[in-house]
């Protein structure tokens, strides 16, 4: 805890880092609990240099260069009048997503006076249209393959009579978790004070902006700082028509009207994947297509393959690589979806596909028309906000736009709802006057496949890469779920952690978990990686027995590091 | 195993301090045999001692990729691990025979490789005369499943009206084309049957002379229509069926009781009638009353004379699965009822006929007590061939059964009791008499068959030496 503090304040790189937890004493004097630093330090000062604020930075990853005043006492106000002079708002933010919500509720925390616009629902794609009603499907699928698989059960002393499903139970679980998570998300903003205003957001200058219909009702604002999180709509290549009924995107699928029989799912990143997992859980045969030359690209290889002899080939997929889908039709007149393939590299046509349903999964294209980035003369690159890495826009002709800022899938950095989120928490920071940067190598990503696959930092090719052109040493090393108890318990057992990592420091560059559970257990690694933890001092931290989290101790300690454990031997606590 | 080694880069991933992590070892590598001057083959290697055959699970390189000697060139999955095979002789894989996925025994070549790229094209010509030849073995089978699916299918083109919207061209779903390959049958030689003619796995299956697997499994009430229909359907009809009396409880059923219920209606589908019997029970009881110190039961000697009657009488042990066929069990397995704990479930006396009175009794003990423990197997409550119910005990003299579905005939057993009897000459006595009553499927088993079935019963339990025989 306390070497990753200091490291924090300290280092501006979010990587490469040295002589761990040398400063800590000289700069600070240092708590000797948890408690005293967590509870104490709120409650009184802000004379002490070392302040909870600054505690909570570590939290997020958020690395500032200077120590300025604390606002641990600006709290108390609220949401209450602009701190700035002339402005209706300090903070005003398109998009009421969980980006925008997470930087709205830092906002206030911070003491700003805060507003945000939606146009449409509260919680954005995740909560409406992606993370969290794919999950409540994946939730039945994954129980489904569990109580289908016989061997497995009989394997467990378990006898189930053959299990079956209700479509429209699937659906309206799906459905009301989203308005559940929705109404949470709506009434935390509502609790703080943050005003939700409704409408199009239109910026119309510097610090100034408009929002409504679009039509003479609209109303004009201002704000000292305007940071825009309108996220992203499903990415519909050229030729594909979508139906809504036959040829479908994500935000149709996850209301679930209907299952086909046999399904051709375009894109095997992780929106393809996951629905595959649910599609073949309830009945259905997929068809997968893929542009690149194999499937699931963007994962490290090795995950890639094992996954896909666990997650595609014993189950009832098929699949097309290196072919484009140039022209989807939907059913009609009696006829099947109709699917014509070209070659991706030579574009001559390779076949035609004839399925029940086709799901558009090729990704996410950015949602920023109609937010008057012209007035401000900022040109979007494939619809993407150009932004620096402290996410302030930049203009056309290479500057950046004062007080203007973008993040999420808007900013195409990294499109995962909880890299928004931090990316919020950050330009809240900045508009405080803290600086940050956020270390994206540490933002943790998930597929939530039966089982999962999880990973941070660095694949394997990427790190080798890196290595070569800065000329350090990778090394790798791997455990199986297959050696974990509580894995085997679960008969379980098919999965492998991954460990990309500098044998010469022991900074960890990438980890990567095929396995159950995965999504649950990256953070440990994940965090290691914010707060610069290194596998020297990380493979003494204890985890209890038998959990799922011992194959990430495994990992740690097989791992051979050349240099000893950074940090002195704690003061002896009694228990 | 000698030629397995391992190499230094897989290696250094494995150092594992515990000891239970030690079977975790991954991916070895093995050195492939090659023989050959200048193209050689590549053997399926023999990872352990006990591998016949392995899976490629990938091919590393690709055809016409330079190999150097000591780069991994396939990962093959053995018993135990993934293993890296890797290569002595420097060359190009000119031609990957088995590809990812596939199996082969060990010792089969599972690609080539050339020297030079000039005997590319020659090792190419000669992998496809391997692989031609090789599922030759394979072949005959098509062929012989092919007719077989033209004779299914050919009473079917009315059906397959609905040709696939590209003409001539073959659609078959992911799973259909698993099958196929798994099963070795052409799919181009198939008429599918599924929406626009595709080849499902039906079709696949029935080509292969698999029967389909039960598909009861994958989807329940799916279609999004029936569901609304019933879901408008079910109040309407719950308005004008019972009446709420006040005060009244709702138990729902236990997972037994859901069973029951469940049979119990399905049962109202078979056309059943009931046949019943006096059978005169003095010289049984005699018997009963030596034998039971030894542990027999009244149960099992009812069911050891019904076992005995069914050999005779075959057809009352039978079955109608499809209304259109019997089937004979080539076992007699007596089902008997026995309520337990506001439940009823019927433990299973396999091959009554077989065993006799003393190991009966002991079997049944033992399927009570399991039956109360609640850790009966499957089987040991479902492969009934014919049932016995007995309320005998409680005083009723006759009741009658419903028949369980999956079975022919089921009896009922009343109480024994002393009756008076005018014989043929018109003397009186008193004798024990019991009413038996039979249930029976009408579709298999006709009234003379049932007659006969308890006459012979009946003569068995009047003469019941042979019981203990």
């Amino acid at each position: 805890m306390q070497s990753a503090i200091s490291l924090s304040l300290s280092s501006p790189s979010p990587i490469a880092r040295s002589g761990v937890g040398s400063t800590s004493n000289a700069c600070w004097p240092m708590p000797r609990s948890l408690r005293f630093c967590g509870l104490r330090r709120e409650a009184f000062d802000s004379a002490a240099s070392f302040d909870a604020s600054s505690l909570r930075l570590a939290r997020f990853n958020l690395q500032p260069k200077q120590s300025t005043l604390s606002k641990v006492s600006a709290v108390l106000k609220g949401n209450g009048a602009p701190s700035s002079s002339g402005f209706d708002y300090d903070l005003v933010i398109i998009g009421a997503g969980v980006g925008g919500h997470g930087a709205a509720l830092h906002a206030v925390e911070k003491g700003l006076k805060t507003a945000i616009i939606e146009g449409d629902v509260v919680g954005g794609t995740c909560v409406n249209r992606g993370c969290v009603p794919s999950k409540a499907l994946l939730a039945v699928s994954g129980r489904m393959r569990e109580l289908q698989n016989e061997h497995h059960m009989n394997s467990l002393g378990l006898q189930v009579a053959a299990a079956g499903y209700n479509r429209q139970g699937v659906a309206d679980h799906a459905n009301n978790l989203a308005s559940k998570i929705r109404s949470n998300l709506t009434n935390s903003m509502k609790a703080l004070g943050v005003d939700i205003l409704t409408g199009v957001g239109t910026i119309l200058g510097p610090q100034k902006l408009k929002y409504g219909k679009g039509d003479s009702g609209d109303k004009t604002i201002t704000a000292k700082d305007i940071i825009i999180a309108t996220g992203s709509v499903p990415l519909v290549p050229k030729g594909i028509e979508v139906d809504g009924k036959t040829v479908i995107t994500s935000d149709h699928a996850l209301k679930l009207e209907s299952v086909p029989d046999w399904i051709a799912i375009v894109g095997s990143g992780y929106i393809g994947l996951e629905f595959s997992d649910v599609y073949t859980a309830l009945g259905s045969e997929v068809t997968f297509i893929e542009a690149l030359d194999q499937l699931m690209p963007g994962f490290d290889p090795e995950i890639g393959k094992l996954a896909q002899r666990v997650l595609i080939n014993p189950r009832k997929i098929d699949s097309y690589t290196g072919v484009f889908a140039s022209k989807i039709t939907p059913a009609k007149d009696g006829k099947p979806v109709q699917i014509e393939l070209i070659d991706a590299k030579t574009k001559e046509p390779k076949d035609t596909l004839e399925v029940d349903a086709a799901l558009i999964a090729t990704g996410r294209a950015p949602f920023t028309k109609g937010l008057g980035l012209e007035n401000i003369n900022v040109q979007t690159q494939r619809g993407f906000v150009p932004v620096d890495e402290r996410m302030r826009v930049i203009d056309a002709n290479g500057k950046l736009v004062p007080h203007l800022y973008c993040i999420g899938d808007a900013n195409g950095k990294m499109m995962l709802a909880h890299a928004a989120s931090a990316q919020g928490i950050s330009v809240v920071e900045q508009v405080t006057g803290k600086d940050h940067v956020l270390n994206h190598l540490s933002i943790p990503a998930a597929c939530f496949t039966h089982p999962e696959i999880s990973m941070v930092g660095l694949t394997e090719p990427q790190a080798r890469e890196k290595a070569q052109k800065e000329g350090f040493e990778v090394s790798v090393t791997k455990t199986s779920f297959k050696a974990n108890t509580k894995a085997l318990a679960e008969n379980e057992g098919e999965g492998m952690a991954k460990l990309i990592y500098r044998p010469d420091n022991g900074e960890i560059l990438g980890v990567h978990i095929f396995g159950l559970h995965a999504a649950d257990l990256i953070h440990e690694a994940s965090n290691a990686i914010a707060m610069g933890t290194r596998i020297q001092d990380i493979k003494f931290a204890v985890h209890a027995h038998p959990t799922l989290s011992e194959v990430l101790d495994e990992l740690f300690k097989s791992a051979k590091v050349k240099v000893s454990t950074s940090s002195a031997v704690a003061e002896p606590v009694p228990v | 195993m000698a030629s397995l080694s391992f190499s230094s880069s897989v290696s250094s991933s494995t150092p594992f301090l515990r000891p239970s992590a030690f079977f975790l070892k991954p991916r070895s590598v093995s050195r492939l045999p090659l023989v050959r001057a200048k193209i050689r083959e590549i053997f399926m290697p023999a990872l352990s001692s006990t591998m016949t055959e392995g899976k490629i699970v990938s091919w590393v390189k690709s055809e016409g990729d330079v190999l150097s000697k000591g780069e991994p060139v396939v990962v093959v999955e053995s018993d135990k691990a993934d293993m890296d095979v890797e290569t002595f002789y420097d060359g190009i894989l000119a031609a990957i025979v088995v590809n990812d996925g596939e199996t082969a025994p060990v010792g089969a070549p599972i690609g080539l490789l050339a020297e030079t790229e000039d005997e590319i094209a020659e090792a190419k010509a000669k992998a496809a005369a391997q692989s031609s030849s090789a599922p030759s073995a394979a072949a005959p089978k098509v062929e012989e499943s092919a007719p077989v699916a033209t004779k299914v299918e050919a009473p079917a083109p009315a059906v397959a009206a609905a040709a696939p919207a590209t003409p001539g061209k073959v659609v078959a779903t992911p799973f259909a084309k698993k099958l196929a390959k798994q099963h070795k049958v052409d799919i181009n030689k198939l008429v599918g049957t599924g929406p626009f003619g595709r080849i499902t796995p039906e079709d696949v299956e029935k080509a292969a002379g698999i029967t389909p697997a039960p598909k009861a499994n994958v989807v329940a009430p799916a279609a999004p229509a029936a569901s609304a229909a019933t879901s408008a359907a079910s109040p309407a009809k719950a308005a004008t069926s019972f009446p709420e009396i006040p005060g009244s409880n709702v138990v729902p059923f236990t997972t037994m009781q859901s069973a029951v219920s469940k049979n119990m209606v399905e049962s109202l589908s078979v056309p059943t009638f009931r046949v019943g019997y006096p059978v005169s029970t003095d010289a049984l009881d005699a018997l009963y009353e030596k034998v039971k110190p030894k542990g027999v039961t009244m149960t099992a000697l009812l069911a050891k004379a019904a076992a005995m009657a069914l050999v005779q009488h075959p057809v009352v042990n039978a079955t109608c699965k499809d209304g259109k066929s019997f089937t004979y069990n080539s076992s007699i397995n007596i089902a008997v009822a026995v309520a337990i704990n506001g439940g009823l479930i019927t433990p299973v006396l396999q091959d009554a006929d077989k065993l006799d009175l003393y190991l009966l009794s002991q079997k049944w003990k033992e399927l009570v007590e399991k039956a109360r423990a609640k850790q009966l197997q499957p089987q040991e409550y479902n492969s009934g061939t014919f049932t016995l119910s007995n309320l005998g005990m409680f005083g009723v003299d006759r009741f009658d059964a419903i028949l369980p579905p999956g079975q022919g005939a089921i009896m009922a057993v009343g109480a024994s009791k002393p009756t008076v009897v005018a014989d043929k000459d018109g003397f009186f006595s008193v004798k024990n008499k019991m009413l038996v009553n039979v249930t029976a499927d009408h579709r298999i088993i006709y009234g003379a068959d049932l007659a006969a079935f308890l006459q012979t019963f009946s003569k068995i339990i009047e003469n019941p030496e042979s019981l203990t025989m």
